[in-house]
């Protein structure tokens, strides 16, 4: 009888498995997966920057945006990633304990973006903007939904990572997890930077 | 061809080496967000400003926290072709629907 067995390297099991450069598969997937996402955004910024000041009826960008507010959004975003950091560093270092902590900040954080999203959605549309009412709204709602989107598959992401820790499943064995899952988050962050000067402080 | 122990060419920041850098982005976002009070400023000159924020704090971002300063080059370059791939197309999209000419912001106004 045969052993079927499949001895699995020592650097794989640590690290994932590597592809013909010695890579790992998944980080390089991910990157792969954010350099595309990099033309999914570029579309849809462009596309606003084109139609944003071309509806002829309804309310414009200046009749909405409320600029303190999303400031401060922007701000819980950008302090998710050091959150985020953190949380890859600690699982680097074996702490479990901290890198739950700082995951379930990081996933906290994600969601108070959220909240203010669904506020700001919710406002502008009693201020009379709809996704259909014109041109700007459609283009609006599409490009920082598409964002919000990506923000809730983040926190889907570390929750999933948050129940893995829980069930004693996440250890620094694991740590390249935590680096994907924080990469993903990181790009999310960034694509919030362009959106946020070129969409709400440049007029 | 670059092993396990090659993939992280250098050490990664430290916990504390992490918060400076978040101060950092956080004190160029109260900058950004300093220019909308800024009532007399013209467009153009918002873009000169704010736009090398943008790019500053966007590398920051990307060179630390998501560690392509440290990795492996190959994660860098995969990154930045799609990047510059996807600005150099919608470039010449905006271009060719005349977003940059005088002619579309005489439309604007």
């Amino acid at each position: 009888m045969t052993d079927t067995t499949v001895h699995v390297p020592v650097a794989e099991a640590v690290h994932g498995h590597r592809s013909a450069t010695g890579l790992s598969n998944t980080k390089l997937a991910m990157w792969v997966y954010l350099g595309s996402d990099c033309l999914l955004f570029g579309s849809l910024i462009s596309t606003y920057l084109l139609l944003r000041h071309r509806a002829v009826q309804g309310p414009g960008p200046k009749d909405v945006f409320d600029i303190p507010f999303t400031s401060v959004s922007s701000f819980v975003l950008l302090m998710s990633s050091l959150t985020m950091a953190l949380a890859v560093a600690s699982i680097a270092r074996g702490d479990v304990q901290r890198n739950r902590a700082w995951l379930a900040t990081t996933a906290m954080l994600g969601g108070v973006f959220i909240g203010g999203q669904v506020y700001e959605f919710t406002t502008f549309y009693r201020e009379g903007l709809g996704y259909t009412t014109n041109i700007f709204g459609s283009a609006f709602y599409t490009l920082t939904g598409f964002h919000g989107i990506h923000v809730s598959v983040g926190i889907v992401m570390l929750m999933s990572l948050l129940v893995m820790s829980i069930r004693g499943n996440l250890g620094p064995e694991r740590a390249e997890a935590v680096e994907v899952v924080g990469l993903y988050w990181h790009f999310v962050d960034i694509v919030w930077i362009v959106i946020f000067t070129v969409v709400y402080l440049i007029p | 061809m670059s092993t396990v122990a090659e993939e992280h060419v250098h050490e990664h920041p430290s916990d504390l080496q992490y918060v400076k850098i978040a101060l950092i982005l956080g004190v160029i976002t109260a900058f950004e967000v300093a220019t909308y009070f800024w009532k007399d400023a013209s467009t153009k000159l918002l873009v000169v400003i704010l736009f090398p924020m943008m790019t500053a704090k966007f590398l920051i971002v990307t060179s630390y926290f998501m560690h392509l300063r440290y990795d492996n080059p190959l994660f860098r370059r995969i990154f930045f072709f799609g990047l510059i791939l996807a600005a150099v197309v919608f470039m010449i999209a905006l271009t060719a629907f005349n977003f940059f000419s005088d002619d579309y912001l005489r439309f604007l106004q």
